[in-house]
């Protein structure tokens, strides 16, 4: 068993603690915003937070999660408008959209950590993020932007 | 007269009769073009385009627009999302014929069902080139319907009432009424005769040519978005599959003790698989159905599972590609042949000769296939990501044995396709399950691994070419042998050729100005499922294409750009029938193949490059360009080569003509992804066999190009065109281009010629 916060609310989970945190949180708790892309923590997709970290929902067990807050894409914002939503919206990153939730975890948390990252700082944090589709150079720009917007809030 | 001479002679000949029949077919006025140019008017027996395609076009607004009292304008999207962005382009396309306000417009998938909306197969770029006429109409048989019943209330002349902005106005009083208020008197109303319509104005547009954000950006960015992943039902389980390790393969047999001691497995079932040539059907395995996705991975590894593999074991991709070599090295089927190869070879002052090699490409979508299926009452609903909702309801209905009216399929959005989600193999998989478990919701996952090991791959290459040269440096003799296993194989026995289709892809549509020119496709036996996969043929045929003018401009002492263009020879339009190029199925007269459009994407990217810039040592530039999908573009790739052989690409230039334009954004994007994706393959994985057995088989093994490596300036030009041309493909033509540009590009930069891909450092040190 193990309790911890999603989004805001307590949760708790009885099924088997090595249960990764991906599919608890699709299959059981129905939060479809995070994506299955690999299963070994290659790909990004299935990028939470784990109280404010960035972490792979993939391998990462539910045990690990034991009274911790996780935020998935459908908490980053309660209205969708997180700087880092904003920005990918003002520059139409998404083609298939499918690693995009990821994406942005993933940038939310960079700019907590690096408010102004430069180019190598952003390499270093979204390269365990793969976009198919090519959406590299709008997700730079994107970031960039949220950044001057004061994207770490 | 020289081959090229009665080529032109013919050509000009085909096109000045059909443009005197063209003129008189739109001579009734300006807004007449739109209309669309019915393939009878020119008499033609053989079909092209969107008439060709199952089911065809439907431009009905009673099928694709409901408008409601509050005036939301709902339009149904009948073409697949998966990033491309047609449900923004297919719908803007009607709310400006229909001039409709785009705030209060609200985009719905459509079903399966082509007979209603006509054809759904997403692929061949070929959406809005299909469909921009019959969606205009539709708009417009909207809008007239509106004016109709806004004449009627105020009992006025329909001439002098128009509809602007979601609102009618009678014009001459100043009355309005918004499109809301006229709805359900519209619906009345029978839809206009298709040549009563009236087009509006190109001038007028209101969204076609201007660049609108994705309608589905806000539900993409606040994870709302649902794909076929995503789908849900009450009581539902999971399935995950253990497939056949080799093509064709199957279960000899299992044990399922150890899977069925995880609590939370529930069933472990074999599905029957159809043998090679398995075409969209599944291959068959051991299913282990479990309360949710990881409790079914854990039950499938804990399978014990003996395969009986099958004379595929014996596939090895090195043991093939010297197969591939010796067949390229004899002669081969000819494709085409114009003048004389052998003497002009025989007597040329230089021969150059070189072979190009390209491994399967995996599609990798980030989203793997999935789907849900349940069976209920003999009825079968499908919620997937599939590229063709009505061939997999097709496959369904036959599976099951039910009639096609007893399958509904759910379109949900597609977390990329790239041509994978063209076969629907995975969707029969759930329907075999839920049928096999009394109609049970079951959701069928791939796991990244089954996607890189089970893919319809792009086929394998090796494209042989020489070439003799003039004393001045001309290229007076090109054969070229391209040795490919065909993507008929996965369809049909004994496949032994590339397809008329697939030859066009860059062999018979070459329009290179060359007078003795022989193309030839020796023999390739496929053992493994080859597939679509973005730009499909025109991969290994560009790359070796366009890499090889480039060895010919080195082999002359010539700038490549300069003598790519010699190459493409003066401005003229090449009928494909001359040259038997399949033209991806679009009508020689609407779409010739435009050697001035072509030299057009060529000079317009070396201009705006900067082609010729001084660079820092050890960076190149390389040029190439290609038409695919009636759509030309050329590349310019910036490259930077380390001491130790590494690659990096700081800059690329892309130019693109494509005709017409309706999202100029979306055609952006894809030139952008188009450009990532290329060098993917040109630097990143390749499928190999080993035993019959894929060798790859996650991210760690079959690399992609991530953030660190993607070009950090990628400059996109797309030609402008007046809207009196047809529409060319968006999706896929900014692909070919790329791996041969790139090799181009490390030529420059070292001297390094690499033929082989993906490019690894050892070959460029």
């Amino acid at each position: 068993m193990a309790s911890f916060q999603v989004n805001g609310t307590a949760q708790r989970f009885d099924g088997d603690a090595n249960t990764p945190l991906l599919w608890y949180l699709r299959d059981e708790l129905g939060l479809l915003g995070t994506k299955f892309g690999c299963g070994m923590a290659l790909c990004g997709a299935c990028t939470i937070h784990l109280d404010g970290a960035a972490v792979r929902s993939c391998i990462t067990p539910v045990s690990a999660a034991e009274g911790k807050h996780i935020t998935t894409i459908e908490g980053l914002n309660p209205e969708g408008n997180h700087p880092v939503q904003q920005a990918w919206r003002a520059h139409n990153v998404p083609q298939c959209g499918y690693c995009q939730s990821g994406q942005i975890m993933q940038a939310a948390a960079l700019l907590d950590q690096k408010p102004n990252p430069t180019d190598d700082d952003i390499d270093s944090a979204m390269s365990g993020n793969i976009c198919r589709c090519g959406t590299y150079p709008r997700i730079r720009a994107a970031i960039k932007d949220a950044a001057h917007a004061g994207g770490h809030k | 007269m020289s081959p090229l001479a009665k080529l032109l002679a013919a050509e000009f000949a085909i096109v000045n009769v059909s443009r005197r029949r063209f003129l008189q077919h739109v001579s009734a006025g300006a807004l007449v073009l739109a209309v669309g140019l019915p393939s009878s008017a020119f008499a033609q027996e053989k079909k092209y385009g969107a008439d060709a395609m199952p089911h065809g076009t439907v431009d009905d607004p009673r099928v694709f627009v409901a408008i409601g009292d509050d005036g939301t304008v709902t339009i149904t999207c009948h073409r697949a999302e998966m990033g491309q962005g047609v449900r923004t382009g297919i719908p803007m396309v009607v709310a400006d014929e229909l001039e409709a306000d785009w705030t209060r417009v609200r985009v719905v998938q459509a079903w399966g069902d082509e007979t209603r909306f006509g054809n759904q197969d997403t692929d061949g770029s070929r959406s809005l080139r299909h469909f921009f006429e019959p969606m205009r109409r539709c708009g417009a048989a909207a809008r007239m319907m509106l004016e109709t019943a806004a004449a009627a209330k105020w009992n006025v002349s329909p001439a002098t009432v128009r509809a602007t902005n979601h609102t009618v106005v009678h014009t001459p009083t100043g009355r309005k009424l918004g499109f809301g208020e006229l709805a359900r008197a519209a619906a009345e109303l029978p839809v206009p005769d298709r040549h009563a319509l009236r087009l509006k104005d190109p001038k007028q547009f209101r969204y076609i040519g201007k660049p609108l954000g994705p309608v589905d950006g806000f539900d993409m960015t606040t994870g709302r978005a649902r794909y076929g992943i995503d789908a849900t039902l009450p009581g539902m389980r999971f399935a995950v599959i253990a497939r056949p390790p080799v093509y064709g393969g199957k279960v000899a047999s299992f044990d399922a003790t150890e899977a069925m001691k995880i609590a939370g497995v529930e069933r472990v079932l074999e599905i029957p698989g159809t043998p090679p040539p398995s075409g969209f059907d599944p291959v068959g395995g051991v299913a282990v159905i479990a309360r949710n996705t990881w409790l079914a991975i854990q039950g499938r590894n804990a399978l014990k599972i003996d395969w009986d593999d099958g004379p595929n074991v014996s596939y090895s991709s090195d043991a093939y590609k010297a197969q591939m070599q010796a067949s390229a090295r004899q002669p081969g089927k000819v494709v085409r042949s114009e003048g004389d190869v052998a003497s002009a070879l025989a007597r040329a002052a230089k021969r150059i000769d070189a072979e190009y090699y390209i491994p399967h490409i995996a599609h990798a979508t980030m989203e793997p296939p999935a789907a849900l299926v349940r069976i209920t009452d003999g009825k079968c609903e499908a919620w997937a990501c599939v590229q063709g909702p009505q061939l997999t309801r097709e496959r369904l209905a036959k599976h099951l044995d039910i009639p096609l009216d007893s399958v509904t399929v759910h379109q949900t959005l597609l977390g990329g396709g790239f041509g994978r989600k063209s076969k629907p193999d995975f969707v029969v998989e759930a329907a075999l399950l839920s049928k096999a478990l009394n109609g049970t919701p079951i959701k069928v996952v791939w796991t990244r691994e089954d996607d890189i090991q089970h893919d319809y791959y792009n086929t394998v290459a090796i494209e042989r070419l020489e070439a003799g040269l003039d004393d001045n440096g001309r290229t007076i003799a090109w054969l070229h042998r391209s040795v490919s296993p065909s993507i008929q194989s996965t369809f049909a026995p004994d496949v032994k050729h590339e397809t008329y289709g697939e030859v066009g892809q860059g062999l018979a549509d070459l329009p290179f100005a060359i007078p003795n020119l022989q193309i030839e496709n020796p023999e390739a036996i496929a053992h493994t499922r080859i597939g679509w996969f973005r730009s499909v043929f025109n991969i290994p045929q560009a790359f070796a294409i366009q890499s090889f003018a480039a060895e010919l401009a080195a082999a002359a002492g010539r700038d490549p750009k300069d003598y790519l263009l010699e190459l493409i020879g003066p401005p003229r339009r090449i009928d494909p029938r001359q040259v038997k190029a399949s033209n991806y199925n679009e009508s020689p007269v609407l779409y010739p193949i435009d050697t001035g459009r072509w030299r057009r994407v060529v000079e317009i990217v070396a201009e705006r490059s900067g082609w010729g810039r001084k660079l820092p040592a050890r960076h190149g530039l390389g040029i190439a360009a290609h038409r695919s999908f009636v759509t030309y573009a050329a590349a310019v790739i910036e490259v930077a080569v380390g001491d130790k052989g590494q690659v990096s690409v700081p800059r690329v230039d892309i130019a693109v003509d494509c005709g017409p334009q309706v999202n100029p954004d979306r055609i952006r994007s894809q030139m952008e992804g188009a450009v990532i994706m290329g060098l993917s393959v040109a630097m990143r994985g390749g499928i190999t066999f080993k035993n019959g057995r894929v060798e790859q088989s996650n991210f760690n093994q079959y690399t992609v190009l991530r953030m660190n490596e993607a070009p950090r300036d990628i400059r996109v030009y797309i030609v402008p065109a007046s809207y009196d041309i047809p529409l060319g493909g968006v999706g896929e033509p900014g692909l070919p281009p790329i791996a041969p540009a790139l090799c181009n590009a490390i030529f420059a930069a070292t001297g390094k010629r690499i033929r082989s891909l993906p490019i690894t450092d050892d070959a460029v040190l």
